[in-house]
C-alpha cells in the first residue's frame, strides 16, 4: 500500500429516497473510510435533500438512513459541504440541515459541526483541488 | 372526462412536472408523490410555476413522502391538499383515468 494521501470528494446530486443514489453514495463513503484518505462529501442540486433534519420514513415503508450522515464525522469526513445556491433555489437555508460532529480520535481536534455552506466558485475550487471525484 | 395526473420526479431533475402542468386541462388533478412533493413546497424556483397552475388544476401531495424527506406541512404552498395512500385510490376512483408522468 502507498502512504501517499489522496484528496476524496464524493458529490452527491440526487434526492433521498426516490432514487437509490443517496444511500448507495453514503455506503461507499463509510467503505472508503477503511482507505485512510482525506475524505470531503459534497451536496449540490437535489443532492442537498439528503441532509433535511427531521426525516422520518415510518410512512413509505424505507429504511431511514438519513441518522447516518451524522456519523460520518467518525468514518473519516473531514468536510461535508453544501452548495448554498441549491439551497437557495430549493426554500431551504443552513437551519433545515442536519449538523454532524467531527472528533479526530488521535489529535482529539473536535469539532462541533462540519457541514459548511459554500458559493459556487467554492464548489468549483474544491473540485479543482481534489484528485478523485466519485459522483452519485 | 377527467384526468388525474401523477408526477413522482424532482421538478429541479426532470421536466415531468411542467410537461404535466402543460398539458393538463381546466378540471384534472394533479398529485405530487415521491421526489414529486419538492414542487408542493414554498419558496422553490418552481413555487410561481405551480401556483399559476392551481388556477387551473387541483393539486394534492403525498403526506408520507413529505415526512420521509423531513418537510413539514407548514412549507407547502397554500391549497395543495395532503393525502395519504388511500386518498390517492380514493383519487384515482374519482377520475376516469390516470396518466401517470414517469
Amino acid at each position: 500500500m502507498s502512504d501517499t494521501v489522496k484528496k476524496f470528494l464524493y458529490l452527491n446530486r440526487k434526492a433521498p429516497y426516490g432514487t437509490i443514489y443517496a444511500w448507495e453514495a453514503l455506503e461507499v463513503v463509510l467503505i472508503g473510510a477503511a482507505f485512510d484518505q482525506e475524505v470531503s462529501v459534497m451536496f449540490v442540486d437535489d443532492g442537498v435533500y439528503q441532509l433535511t433534519k427531521g426525516q422520518d420514513t415510518k410512512g413509505i415503508g424505507m429504511k431511514n438512513f438519513s441518522p447516518t450522515y451524522r456519523t460520518l464525522g467518525d468514518y473519516e469526513v473531514r468536510h461535508i459541504y453544501v452548495d448554498r445556491a441549491s439551497l437557495e433555489a430549493r426554500g431551504l437555508s443552513a437551519d433545515d440541515l442536519i449538523e454532524v460532529a467531527f472528533e479526530d480520535m488521535e489529535t482529539e481536534e473536535e469539532i462541533d459541526n462540519i457541514v459548511e455552506v459554500i458559493d459556487s466558485a467554492q464548489v468549483s475550487e474544491l473540485m479543482n483541488a481534489s484528485d478523485v471525484i466519485f459522483s452519485f | 372526462m377527467s384526468i388525474l395526473h401523477t408526477v413522482n420526479k424532482s421538478p429541479f431533475e426532470r421536466d415531468a412536472l411542467e410537461s404535466c402542468l402543460t398539458f393538463a386541462t381546466e378540471g384534472a388533478a394533479v398529485l405530487l408523490f415521491e421526489d414529486g412533493i419538492y414542487a408542493a413546497l414554498r419558496g422553490t424556483r418552481v413555487e410561481s410555476r405551480v401556483r399559476e397552475a392551481m388556477g387551473k388544476v387541483k393539486l394534492h401531495v403525498m403526506g408520507p413522502d413529505l415526512r420521509a424527506r423531513g418537510l413539514g406541512e407548514d412549507r407547502l404552498i397554500e391549497g395543495i391538499e395532503v393525502v395519504d395512500y388511500s386518498g390517492f385510490v380514493d383519487l384515482a376512483t374519482q377520475h376516469d383515468k390516470v396518466q401517470a408522468w414517469l
